[in-house]
């Protein structure tokens, strides 16, 4: 097994966080993991994204031209990435940012649209809609245990930031049961 | 009462200083003050670059060879990784005050627990005489040969008086060794500059007006009269002293 | 042991932890503040020293001061601040000063640009300061290695007296991986050098002028005979040279998207090893001869307009052919990029 995973958005989505944290996760599940963050005058704000690799042998290349899923939070990441994007592969995408009729020029790949910025609104949390794409991500890809990424979360979090656990926790299961009962439903049909 | 002995802290060696150049005395004050001060096993001597950087030839205590200018920078070091040690730096104006200006007065902000001597002559000595940080106005040197000119190369620089402003200088003076009368206080003044490290309370520091009849192509007692002239711009005196 | 998953800069500065490093001096630089950073929380706690310089000039020469003491010191930097620290390094290496350095180094030349880069391998392995002299010089592949490697610097450079240098860049620095902690066993070496008061024996003197006729020769084939004996040091990892008619070979952080690559051409069928230089000083001449004895080909990769590739050359004396893929700083290369290169050299070969 070899995920490769680019998550991308603006700079303060929280797009370096929830690589991290995917990392966290994998590593606690066993896996080999890297986690690389885009280096570069794109760090000050301006688009982001960092690339997480979760594998079950040891990882040679931390850097990935062609990923198997993608993360992609606003619309300028989702124009430069999916074209990216293995044939088949996932692309878990923001729909409170990117429209989803720009889905149809890729037919060959899986796409989630998930609201995750209104989800965490509703949780009173409107700056983690990264924590319910990453729910959405590990839901569909199952690469990872979701009771990893809960429990990981508590080695990401700085102390000072140790009050949002909760609220993290809370918007991750948010975006992972959106995406659970999404796959549901379209399984039915 | 007590008869004149030879310092222990100072080897056997003769120095191989020009005549009537002061470093002899300022060297033999120094080993006085650490052998008084009874810390010649706990010195630690940092030898910059420029005439008195053979100090380990003279002295029998541990000294380090350190870069041109970076003699402040390298006892901090020495200083902060064993702070038992009793740590000192000798050095010249142009080492001290040009290429080394950073070093000293960032040691001397951080209030750092050394000794400076700096040996100010005016010119930079080993060199040949060239211009230094400290030349005074129309002063010959072999790189200003019709005098420095103020238009071109500014005025000299007056480390004791910009170190007294320096919270984190203890003690800091300007001394000369041309007569006994100052001989005698400069030595003070290098006991003082000590106990501001052995006393944890600062940076110490004594500047050394230094007569070098070769670069000033004076002989040895003209030179030692010239001397006189730079207190003029260089006035002696304890700018700070909180020992 | 349950393993932390750290960046590679802080993984250099807990591998020096673990050497039992007392001292750190450094200067503000991207990309490698992570060690300064990480230093400056743990060194007091241990009882150690952090001071922060007001010049690279000033730090390496706190860390010159320090170590003239006997006690394990280091500073960090990146390229640019690695060039104004020259000059004192050719004083480390003559005043035979244990000191470690790390150099996450970035694009050059001048100002460049703060993405990963090998351009600093010359200056690290040729000594950037004036004189014949040469640091030891690491280079890490892995966060493991990285805090291994760190560790290990601090034994090598007491082990020679003789300053060691961990190379890395900032695509190493920046990326996380797993990190095991172990305690490592390090030997300790008689110290009968450093500066620590004269009490009970004469004074010691650490210097570098020599005017003496004859002194400075002496001086310079001592050294000299310190660089060779450290050859046993040399290390490389080589993978498939069975049957490899075409060697693959890149140190660093580059080494590991080479290495991909050359899994991608193996699992095709395509005869490749791979070499890695784990030391950079002394260079691991030994594998590069014998693969080029049994006519293996090499290419070298690198993250720069080609450097490691003379030290390549040099190994094989002209019994093979060498190649050269260079990508001067800007994008990282992809895995594909070299595969491609790989599959054009073994045809070109056949």
């Amino acid at each position: 097994m070899k995920f490769e995973v680019i998550l991308a958005g603006f700079g303060g989505q929280g797009i370096l966080f929830a690589g991290n944290l995917l990392a966290q996760a994998g590593m606690e599940a066993g896996l080999h993991v890297t986690f690389l963050p885009v280096y570069g005058p794109e760090m000050r704000g301006g688009t982001c994204n960092c690339t997480v690799v979760l594998s079950d042998r040891e990882i040679a290349s931390p850097v990935v031209t062609r990923p198997s899923a993608l993360l992609t939070m606003n619309r300028p990441s989702f124009e430069k990435f999916v074209p990216r994007l293995k044939h088949r592969g996932l692309a878990v995408v923001n729909r409170s940012l990117v429209p989803e009729a720009l889905a149809e020029g890729f037919p060959d790949r899986k796409f989630l649209f998930i609201p995750a910025d209104e989800l965490a609104e509703e949780e009173g949390f409107p700056g983690l809609g990264n924590m319910a794409a990453l729910g959405a991500l590990v839901a569909v890809s199952r690469v990872v245990p979701p009771e990893k990424v809960l429990s990981g979360l508590k080695a990401i979090l700085p102390p000072e930031r140790a009050h949002l656990l909760e609220p993290n926790r809370r918007v991750f299961r948010r975006g992972y049961e959106f995406a659970l009962k999404k796959a549901s439903t379209a399984s039915r049909r | 009462m007590k008869a004149f002995t030879f310092p222990q802290v100072l080897t056997d060696r003769s120095f191989h200083y020009c005549p009537g150049c002061h470093h002899g005395i300022a060297h033999r004050l120094l080993a006085e003050v650490l052998e008084e001060l009874g810390v010649q096993e706990r010195a630690y001597g940092v030898a910059s670059i420029g005439c008195a950087c053979f100090l380990y030839y003279y002295f029998d205590v541990d000294i380090c060879e350190a870069p041109h200018g970076r003699a402040c920078a390298a006892a901090t070091g020495a200083k902060r990784a064993r702070p038992e040690l009793v740590v000192f730096t000798y050095q010249g104006d142009g080492d001290f005050a040009a290429i080394g200006l950073t070093e000293s007065l960032h040691a001397a902000a951080r209030g750092e627990r050394i000794t400076a001597i700096m040996i100010n002559n005016t010119v930079y000595g080993m060199t040949g005489g060239q211009l230094s940080p400290t030349t005074l106005p129309g002063q010959r040197t072999t790189t200003t040969p019709e005098g420095r000119d103020p238009r071109v190369y500014g005025y000299p620089l007056k480390v004791a008086e910009i170190l007294a402003g320096f919270p984190g200088v203890a003690f800091c003076a300007r001394v000369a060794v041309n007569t006994p009368k100052r001989v005698r206080e400069a030595k003070e003044a290098l006991r003082k500059a000590f106990l501001a490290q052995i006393e944890n309370r600062g940076f110490g520091y004594v500047e050394f007006l230094s007569a070098c009849p070769v670069n000033w192509k004076l002989d040895a007692v003209r030179a030692a009269e010239k001397v006189n002239e730079l207190t003029e711009t260089f006035p002696l005196g304890v700018f700070r002293d909180e020992v | 042991m349950k393993p932390i998953l750290v960046k590679g800069s802080e993984a250099i500065a807990l591998g020096a932890l673990e050497a039992g490093c007392r001292c750190y001096f450094g200067y503000p630089i991207t990309p490698q503040n992570e060690i300064p950073e990480l230093m400056a929380r743990e060194l007091p706690k241990r009882g150690g020293v952090f001071l922060q310089a007001e010049s690279e000039l000033a730090a390496v020469n706190m860390l010159l001061g320090a170590a003239s003491t006997g006690v394990r010191a280091m500073t960090s930097s990146s390229s640019p601040g690695i060039s104004l620290m020259a000059e004192t390094f050719s004083y480390l290496a003559a005043l035979e000063l244990p000191a470690v350095v790390v150099n996450v180094s970035r694009g050059g030349p001048g100002l460049g640009g703060i993405e990963a880069s090998q351009g600093d391998y010359f200056q690290a392995t040729r000594g950037a300061g004036h004189g014949d002299y040469h640091f030891l010089v690491l280079s890490p592949a892995s966060i493991q290695e990285a805090y291994e490697l760190t560790a290990k610097a601090f034994e090598l450079a007491e082990k020679y007296r003789q300053p060691a240098m961990i190379l890395t860049d900032a695509l190493l620095g920046q990326m996380k991986e797993p990190l095991r902690p172990r305690k490592l066993r390090l030997k300790k070496y008689p110290k009968d050098w450093a500066l620590t008061g004269a009490k009970g024996r004469p004074g010691r003197t650490l210097r570098s002028l020599y005017l003496g006729p004859g002194e400075l020769r002496a001086r310079n084939e001592l050294l000299q005979k310190k660089y060779r004996a450290m050859r046993r040091e040399a290390r490389a990892k080589v993978l498939y040279a069975e049957d490899a008619e075409l060697a693959v070979t890149a140190f660093g952080s580059l080494s590991r998207i080479v290495k991909e690559a050359v899994e991608m051409a193996r699992e095709k069928g395509y005869p490749v090893a791979f070499v890695r230089p784990v030391t950079l000083f002394p260079f691991p001449e030994k594998p590069f001869r014998e693969l080029a004895a049994r006519g293996v080909r090499f290419l070298v990769v690198e993250l720069n307009c080609g450097q490691m590739v003379e030290d390549v050359r040099l190994s094989v004396c002209g019994r093979s052919e060498v190649e050269l893929q260079a990508f001067p700083p800007s994008d990282l290369p992809a895995p594909e990029d070299i595969y491609r290169r790989i599959k054009r050299c073994l045809a070109a070969g056949k």
